[in-house]
């Protein structure tokens, strides 16, 4: 009989990690940043290179640091996700352009649509560097006060939207 | 076939990416080397930074090339990317709390497969002794006896 359970036992058990290794994302590396403040950057706005934005100014209020660019194929399917949440009007969208061409990134936001507050150039990729990041989109939500509290990596889904964001923006919006 | 074979190889060559930066000094050159092949490319996973042609690869070669310039020591340029990228960013992780098992692991597996391996060989020996009993070879006189007397009345039938 043992010799029968024995096999029976070390398969369940095989199967397990089998179950466990098919679900896990290896792709999705675990931010080192969660709870810790926004590094910080002063960044041309892309609409206006003159004018430069920090963390500082947006101490105070919950928002978003959306990593994107025009070249980005998966930015394209995310973009109507961004624009119906920016219509809700419950959080401030800050765009991080990406290793991107200012032409091409204001053609993209003028043919597509434009959900965020500003967007602000990161031409050479530094910020992207500072902040982790290591594929296009990422996005961050940052706390009144400027700690990073979670981290996307990949398209925003209205999934992930209704169950991830809108929760946790409605979560940290009632915090002081 | 000579020349097949050689072909081979040729292709067989381990690839660098191509935008060779020089250190003015030799050994900062040397740490650049070393560090491009410490610190993974997190795009394509199972490269180095000096192996990939990932755009994050390059720049962060690039990172990797001003630091060591601005007088950083390696350790540093370690602190900092894995400020950033957290453990992954490192071929050669830390041994700490999150990471041990990845250290200890192989060692355990290791220990058990000898063990499992051990109890194996031993059931084997016990086993084959207690069958050695049973051999031809072992019989005792009597045994043997009644055998041959059963083959010479056997020849019969």
């Amino acid at each position: 009989m043992l010799k029968y359970i024995i096999p029976l036992i070390l398969f369940m058990v095989l199967a397990v990690f089998l179950g466990i290794g098919l679900n896990l994302k290896p792709s999705e590396i675990p931010s080192p940043f969660i709870n810790k403040p926004t590094p910080y950057f002063s960044a041309s706005k892309l609409d206006a290179p003159e004018e430069k934005l920090s963390p500082a100014d947006l101490k105070g209020q919950v928002w978003l640091l959306n990593v994107w660019a025009s070249w980005c194929v998966s930015c394209r399917s995310e973009h109507p996700v961004l624009n119906s949440l920016a219509q809700k009007n419950v959080v401030t969208i800050i765009g991080l352009n990406y290793k991107d061409d200012s032409v091409n990134a204001l053609r993209w936001l003028d043919s597509l649509g434009n959900p965020y507050n500003t967007s602000i150039s990161d031409l050479e990729g530094r910020i992207g560097i500072d902040y982790g990041v290591y594929g296009v989109p990422e996005t961050f939500v940052i706390d009144k006060n400027g700690l990073i509290r979670h981290k996307q990596t990949g398209p925003v889904t209205e999934q992930d939207v209704q169950n991830v964001l809108l929760p946790l923006i409605i979560k940290l919006q009632a915090e002081s | 076939m000579k020349y097949l074979f050689f072909a081979f190889f040729l292709i067989c060559q381990s690839s660098y990416a191509l935008d060779a930066r020089q250190l003015a000094d030799p050994i900062q050159q040397e740490n650049y080397e070393i560090l491009t092949k410490e610190l993974r490319c997190l795009v394509c996973q199972n490269q180095t930074i000096a192996d990939s042609n990932a755009e994050l690869a390059s720049d962060l070669r690039r990172q990797v090339y001003e630091m060591l310039e601005q007088g950083k020591s390696n350790d540093e340029i370690v602190l900092f990317m894995t400020d950033r990228y957290g453990d992954f960013v490192l071929y050669k992780p830390a041994f700490k709390g999150k990471t041990s098992l990845l250290w200890i692991a192989p060692g355990v597996f290791l220990m058990l497969g000898l063990l499992i391996v051990y109890v194996f060989i031993k059931q084997k020996k016990s086993t084959s002794k207690a069958k050695s009993a049973d051999q031809p070879g072992n019989l005792d006189a009597e045994k043997q006896k009644k055998i041959r007397s059963l083959l010479d009345k056997g020849d019969l039938s």
